[in-house]
């Protein structure tokens, strides 16, 4: 049987992915997959990107385990894998400075990348100002409208913000305008995506650099136990954060895969962005892949507390795991996530992103349900800074005033 | 190559070659500015000289298109046409004008939803003759040209500038119809000027089909010059799309017949460019 590490065949997660695209954007496309198979494996190019995580982005990111978080849920042991600590406070930086390190192989000097929370905005200007790129982000308005601090700290790092408002003005929009920049400029410009979606070749380079979270994960859990972990849990926006905690373990079928959806207000008021749980095939973005759609074909708006889940589509690769049943994916109300937030804060004192706390409010819920002796890992994959303002609304609630 | 006999682009084509014309493909915007005006609009350009409409079915994210046609998808989605309301509009235009070759430009989300092979007999039924799928690329296009063939549609590809000649190669040899020779860098939209390379990629496709596939080029195409400049480079036809859209934004306020009358007048001087 084919390993799951071996996708993508020809592009493709058995049927999703693909490239789905503008013939102007083709050459561009085979440029980026031919340049990425010839770094790939070359040590050069490891040495100089370990060099970047190592000293200027703090990898590795400890793995901790939640005592007080365990305690208090009374089940499986829940470990933090924490990628809030990475700078930038997010996974995003990963895969920026691998992308960055990349097109600058490649002789490009213009980046240009989409951003739905900001965060991918604010790796993309950070790595592209490190390494004396220049960096112009696409950003929809509504999400600069409720992420007003990244679109600063993006200023600040040397980026050339463009407002988008075309469509719903969030991520999908931005993607739109950043792939119509691409078309227009395709000859010196080096789109960086953000997630692990787009045509053929990036999900499998955004995945393949966002792997550093997995096989970390791998030799670090031995500092606590001698099992493999019993289940790893992460958000699911576009899926890149999941899909590098996930890739080094697919082929260890005793490690249960959990994937977790924006629930939004509940998948029942379709306000959600739970794709896999509740889209259909589709096209869009150039992939095959799920969305949620109306019953023409046409994108919906989505919703989410969280801005970084807020995405109608999702990476091929994780559609394939969850037909084949090798990955779960589940969702987490907006409610649901601000809770676990208030929690972590109080418990751990951590601050995570209301992205992140989507994974921890199911880990809760499935820690309940294992033994004491079990191991879940939780990748947090951002700090909450950005998320305060959003969050202050609802201190009420938690806090008593 | 492949060929489709008794379709009616190829026939228009063949038409224009013994007349010794170039070919005007006109792009509207189904349903749009409504999906009454519509139909007046498509008699108007028709009557005006168009000889081959394309109707675009709105989709949410139209990647390979530029403001004009963004807004107008975005709006045609807001007055609530789908594409049931766009296949209805191609059943009367084809009514009115049997022998008219009619091209459904749209996105492969679309079709997908239905299924393609759906979709595509449900095209057929109502008398369109082919498609032009912008994110549709010749790697995926292994069903699609499949159920093109059996439904005798053309399956219409799009060239880039930079396209390498082994791909123009391999693209002339599944596409029908015609080719889409993509004139710029960028999406579609209005252009002021040309660049030499928009020039040297119409001859060297031209050279790389032996002539024996329809060239039409699209993209920013405005004026009776540019349709000039695009026949003398040697293009059997060329494509003016946001152009048309913006003649009816312009006239938003005009009644409809002032709309029709403006957009007669301006394909007719479109199409006499195309005529010596
Ligand atoms: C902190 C954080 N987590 C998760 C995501 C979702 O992205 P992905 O699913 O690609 O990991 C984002 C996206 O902006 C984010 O900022």
């Amino acid at each position: 049987m084919t390993k799951l590490r071996e996708f993508p065949i020809k592009g493709k997660y058995g049927k999703y992915g693909g490239k789905y695209i503008p013939e102007t954007l083709v050459p561009a496309i085979n440029e980026l997959e031919e340049a990425y198979e010839k770094i790939k494996n070359d040590s050069d190019f490891k040495k100089e990107l370990d060099y970047y995580l190592q000293n200027y982005a703090g990898r590795p990111t400890p793995l901790f385990l939640a005592k007080n978080l365990t305690d208090y849920v009374g089940g499986a042991k829940i470990f933090l894998k924490r990628e809030d600590l990475l700078h930038g406070g997010a996974h995003k930086t990963n895969n920026c400075l691998g992308q960055c390190l990349l097109a600058k192989r490649m002789g490009k000097k213009r980046i240009i990348a989409e951003t739905g929370a900001g965060q991918h905005g604010v790796g993309t200007a950070m790595a592209a100002a490190v390494l004396g790129l220049k960096a112009e982000i696409y950003m929809g308005s509504t999400d600069i409208e409720r992420q007003k601090l990244n679109l600063f700290r993006m200023e600040l790092l040397g980026a050339k913000v463009h407002s988008v408002d075309s469509g719903t003005k969030t991520l999908k929009d931005a993607i739109n305008e950043a792939l119509r920049d691409w078309i227009t400029n395709v000859k010196d410009t080096y789109y960086l995506i953000g997630s692990v979606v787009g045509p053929h070749p990036y999900p499998m380079i955004v995945r393949d650099f966002q792997s550093v979270i997995g096989e970390e994960i791998k030799y670090q859990i031995k500092n606590f136990t001698k099992t493999s972990p019993h289940a790893l849990i992460c958000c699911v926006g576009g899926g890149s954060n999941a899909m590098g905690t996930f890739f080094p373990f697919l082929d260890e079928k005793n490690v249960s895969l959990y994937g977790v959806e924006a629930g939004g207000l509940g998948v029942r008021t379709g306000k959600h962005s739970a794709t896999l749980k509740e889209g259909s095939e589709g096209i869009l973005h150039g992939m095959r892949t799920y969305l949620l759609q109306d019953e023409f074909g046409q994108i919906n708006d989505t919703h989410s507390i969280s801005a970084g889940l807020d995405y109608p589509g999702v990476g091929p690769q994780h559609v394939q795991l969850k037909d084949m049943e090798r990955a779960e994916y589940v969702t987490c109300n907006d409610n649901e996530a601000l809770d676990a937030f208030f929690k972590l804060s109080k418990l751990e004192g951590i601050i995570a992103a209301l992205e992140s706390c989507h994974a921890v409010s199911y880990a809760m819920k499935l820690a309940r349900k294992m033994k004491k002796d079990e191991n879940i890992i939780v990748t947090l994959s951002g700090r909450g800074d950005k998320d305060i303002d959003q969050v202050m609304k609802h201190r009420k609630k938690y806090i008593g005033r | 190559m492949s060929y489709l006999q008794n379709n009616r682009i190829e026939k228009t084509f063949f038409q224009l070659k013994a007349k010794k014309q170039k070919g005007l493909i006109c792009y509207i915007m189904g349903g749009y500015p409504n999906p009454i005006a519509c139909e007046s609009i498509i008699s108007s350009i028709v009557d005006g000289g168009a000889d081959i409409i394309e109707i675009g079915i709105p989709f949410s994210d139209p990647i390979a298109d530029g403001p004009v046609i963004q807004e107008a998808s975005f709006r045609a989605l807001q007055k609530g046409v789908t594409p049931q309301i766009c296949l209805n509009l191609i059943r009367k235009t084809r009514k009115r004008y049997p022998d008219l070759p009619i091209v459904i430009m749209t996105y492969s989300n679309i079709l997908q939803k239905n299924g393609f092979k759906q979709f595509m007999e449900m095209a057929k039924e109502v008398g369109a003759d082919g498609f032009i799928l912008p994110d549709m690329t010749i790697d995926e296009s292994k069903k699609y040209l499949e159920y093109s063939k059996n439904l005798e549609l053309a399956s219409i590809f799009l060239v880039a500038p930079n396209t390498s000649n082994l791909r123009i190669k391999k693209t002339l040899a599944v596409s029908t119809g015609f080719v889409y020779v993509v004139s710029v860098f960028g999406t579609t939209g209005m252009r002021n000027s040309f660049n030499k390379f928009t020039l040297t990629a119409i001859k060297n496709i031209k050279q790389l089909s032996s002539n024996k596939k329809n060239i039409s080029v699209g993209f920013g195409i405005s004026t009776p010059h540019h349709v000039k400049l695009m026949s003398n480079y040697g293009a059997d036809a060329v494509i003016v799309g946001s152009a048309i859209i913006k003649k009816i934004d312009g006239n938003k306020d005009g009644s409809i017949i002032e709309i029709q009358n403006n957009l007669r007048n301006y394909v007719k001087s479109l199409k006499a460019a195309c005529t010596n």
